[in-house]
């Protein structure tokens, strides 16, 4: 045991309770402030950071219910949030399902099947999970718009497309469940193999069923990532009812039509559920970062 | 004995079915493939057909040769990394080399088609017209020399006719006012009147029927002849434009022409592009080396914080400061946008209470920025807190304590051992990190959109804009749509993106080999 001076280690404990607590004073002002904004009355600032009187007006628009004002005034809502979300959560769901599907059949590939291109591949899905998908915007806008005219379930404007080209990001997932995969004993497909399984069934048995925390682990991530994106579906969604959350929430802070304590209510509303999720799982998304990504 | 013959055939009939399922899957997904490619080579998208026809082969192929069996678990995912990444990064690029943009946006083709569809008036069969009624039908009567002509009746809701005329005296019926034959202008432009020599007629005016004539005729050259003036319009293959060949009048629409280099001349030599780009280019790589350094230090100071003995309470700490992380980030940066509001934002509010300024965050170049820097890091030093909390559980405490015996401080503890055993680990990370934010478009886009604009430039661009969000705004926020010049812009970011990718899988390589060795 190290000898320590007691009265320097109050002196130390004092410091370091201050520090944390005056930074997280910094850190959480924006969430205290936006909880207060969606219950006060109007859409701007009045001179009180606490608000005089408490309204429901903006949670009942956030929810898509019109709200009667004491002076008898009906307000209805200026967007559809719900809809929004649940257009986010759709998309998120289905393009999620299909992000799981391929790249865990693809790890189980990686991992367990010898053929030849397979490091040159892996490699090269690491390297081009570095480049953004912004980088094909223009030509992912002008595909869908071509594949449009042949039929418009794949044109703009489609939540099918977007769900398409979201299936591009299996590329850490691969990476992630192939390290998963890895750590499996090898004792038990040749167990299988000997048994005369096809490797079709080694997997279909043995690893998918064991697969199955790390498959929701990869859904979880990747759920997150979709809801989250705002460049692809900014260029692929055009009508204000196909929106998804991420591009129709810019529309609330619109310089002419300014709907701040509508935009609070509705972002807590959308936020909480997202965020719960996440805090659910963030503790997988790193381990997943530092050793999936490293392991050669 | 029943129930054993029937479980047989079930189990058949199953055995069956499990065969020919797969089967009867991969040639339905193989046809519509097919179907697809041949539609959008009708279509006249050659680029998406081929593609589509590539994939629907590489199907064909691998599913069909027993040699590739483990290609077939990895055809779906390589396929859709090579579809929606690989190929449109390409694709764009090679629009970098066109003049595809709102003005030229479609085939030579459909460009030729939509001239020659012009319609113009011939002047010489126009004829004043005058319209009679009788009960719900209407009559056209077109007066001549000695008798004009009625056409046959015809109701108010009629729709694209071809009605014929004959020769007549005026007729007894009543005569509409002018009012109401404005009233009735929607059925006028859907008929067409048939003369008994064979001249159709459509409404050309107020008071005229007149018979149409295509605005231009074309020479087998490809030239067109107006009819109107004789005027010859040539196309124009390296300018995707028929030019008028008096005047050098460019006649829109135009079509998407390869242009080779001129995009790339456009933002090497033409000051309003270059200069603003120059800029942004300096503020791209200066973005992301703050929020990098900064969400590191920040990351970094709290993890090692955290780790404290000492400290209680850690596990509401770390919840909280991981918040910003777990919270989506198109919200957050929302929030902030609002909070930054210049006129009713809270900031501003509570800025102005305490020290009596009001910083113009959305207006004054230098403000936004730092505005920019703030809130990235408020977005990021969560990641990078996780991370090095991650990496400093593996570096061994006796290191530690036998430098804590010897009398060495805290501080000389950490720089001397702990910092070096977690920097390695972190640097591809950092790398993965620097490329991020060089491509942080979400953030800019959503926070300041780019603005304020940087003064005298002939393209939109702002001064928190980074390349990429400037790149987004070329192509889908201005009126010129200016895709070829978005994928000139794509390529350069391409490489600088490609040259930090090679760096962080090396460090990522040199990682993996060190613990191996290890």
């Amino acid at each position: 045991m190290i000898v320590e001076h007691p009265r320097r280690l109050q002196l130390q404990k004092i410091f370091a309770h201050a520090f944390l607590l005056s930074f997280l004073a910094l850190i959480l002002f924006p969430f205290l402030m936006v909880i207060s904004i969606s219950f006060r009355e109007g859409n701007f600032t009045t001179g009180s950071i606490i608000p005089e009187s408490l309204t429901l007006e903006h949670w009942a628009l956030a929810l898509g219910l019109d709200y009667t004002r004491t002076d008898g005034t009906v307000v209805e809502p200026a967007f559809p949030v719900l809809l929004w979300m649940w257009n986010s959560i759709k998309i998120g769901l289905i393009a999620s399902i299909g992000v799981v599907t391929l790249s865990t059949i693809s790890a189980y590939a990686f991992s367990r099947i010898r053929f030849r291109g397979a490091g040159v591949m892996l490699d090269s899905m690491l390297i081009i999970q570095m480049f953004p998908t912004t980088l094909a915007l223009v030509a992912l806008f002008a595909i869908f718009d071509g594949l449009g005219e042949v039929s418009p379930v794949l044109g703009i404007d489609s939540h099918w497309s977007l769900g398409l080209v979201y299936l591009s990001g299996i590329t850490l997932h691969v990476w992630t469940i192939k390290g998963y995969f890895d750590n499996l004993d090898p004792a038990m497909d040749k167990a299988a193999q000997v048994d005369g399984a096809t490797p079709w069934q080694t997997f279909r048995f043995i690893f998918l069923p064991l697969a199955v925390p790390i498959i929701a682990v990869v859904f979880v991530l990747s759920f997150i990532g979709i809801i989250n994106d705002y460049p692809l579906a900014s260029i692929l969604l055009r009508s204000e009812e196909n929106l998804t959350l991420a591009v129709g929430s810019r529309l609330y802070l619109n310089e002419f039509k300014y709907l701040w304590g509508d935009f609070a209510a509705a972002a807590i509303l959308s936020g909480f559920p997202i965020t719960l999720v996440f805090m659910i799982a963030q503790k997988y998304l790193v381990a997943g970062l530092s050793d999936g990504a490293v392991k050669g | 004995m029943t129930s054993l013959s029937s479980e047989n055939t079930n189990s058949i009939s199953g055995f069956k079915l499990r065969r020919l399922l797969p089967v009867g899957l991969l040639i339905a997904v193989f046809t519509t493939l097919f179907y697809s490619a041949f539609l959008l080579f009708l279509g006249n998208q050659p680029v998406v057909g081929l593609l589509v026809l590539v994939v629907a082969v590489c199907f064909g192929i691998v599913f069909s040769t027993k040699r590739l069996y483990a290609h077939r678990f990895i055809l779906p995912g390589i396929a859709a990394v090579l579809i929606f990444i690989a190929f449109p990064v390409g694709y764009t690029v090679y629009l970098g080399f066109t003049n595809f943009s709102s003005f030229n946006l479609l085939s030579h083709e459909r460009v030729r088609e939509i001239h020659l569809a012009k319609k113009i008036v011939d002047k010489e069969t126009s004829r004043d017209f005058s319209v009679w009624q009788q009960g719900d039908t209407y009559q056209l009567y077109f007066a001549g020399k000695e008798d004009g002509y009625l056409s046959e009746p015809f109701e108010k809701n009629v729709t694209q006719h071809t009605i014929k005329a004959e020769a007549a005296p005026i007729p007894s019926t009543e005569k509409l006012s002018m009012r109401d034959t404005i009233k009735l202008r929607k059925s006028l432009g859907e008929i067409s009147i048939q003369l008994p020599d064979g001249v159709i007629l459509k409404n050309s005016g107020l008071r005229k029927f007149a018979a149409q004539m295509p605005e231009f005729r074309e020479t087998p050259e490809g030239v067109l002849i107006s009819n109107l003036d004789g005027s010859r319009l040539f196309p124009n293959s390296k300018i995707g434009f028929y030019t008028n060949e008096i005047t050098g009048e460019h006649v829109s629409p135009g079509w998407r022409v390869n242009v080779g280099l001129a995009n790339f001349k456009r933002i090497f030599q033409s000051e309003g592009i270059r200069a603003p780009m120059f800029s942004i280019f300096l503020w791209t790589c200066l973005f992301a080396l703050l929020s990098v350094g900064l969400t590191f230090i920040l990351g970094l100071a709290l993890a090692v914080t955290l780790q404290w003995p000492h400290l209680r309470g850690k596990a509401v700490y770390r919840i909280l400061l991981i918040l910003p992380y777990a919270v989506p980030a198109f919200i957050s940066i929302l929030i902030f946008r609002g909070l930054f509001n210049q006129n009713f934002g809270e900031i501003n509010m509570i800025l102005n209470a305490l020290f009596g300024v009001r910083p113009s965050w959305m207006t004054n170049g230098g403000m936004a920025r730092t505005m920019l820097v703030i809130v990235n890091v408020w977005l990021g030093y969560p990641y990078m807190m996780l991370l090095a909390m991650g990496f400093l559980q593996s570096v061994p405490e006796d290191h530690k304590k036998a430098a804590t015996l010897e009398g060495a401080s805290a501080l000389l503890i950490f720089r001397k051992i702990t910092f070096p055993q977690i920097l390695p680990p972190f640097l591809p990370l950092l790398v993965a990190s620097f490329a991020f934010n060089f491509n942080n478009i979400v953030l800019v886009l959503l926070l300041t959109r780019g603005l304020p604009d940087i003064p005298g430039t002939i393209i939109p661009a702002g001064q928190t804009d980074i390349l990429g969000s400037f790149t987004y705004r070329i192509a889908f926020q201005n009126a010129g749509q200016e895709y070829g010049l978005a994928g000139a812009i794509t390529l350069i970011i391409f490489v600088i993106v490609a040259a930090l990718a090679y760096a962080n899988f090396v460090a990522m390589r040199r990682q993996a080999a060190k613990r191996a060795a290890s």
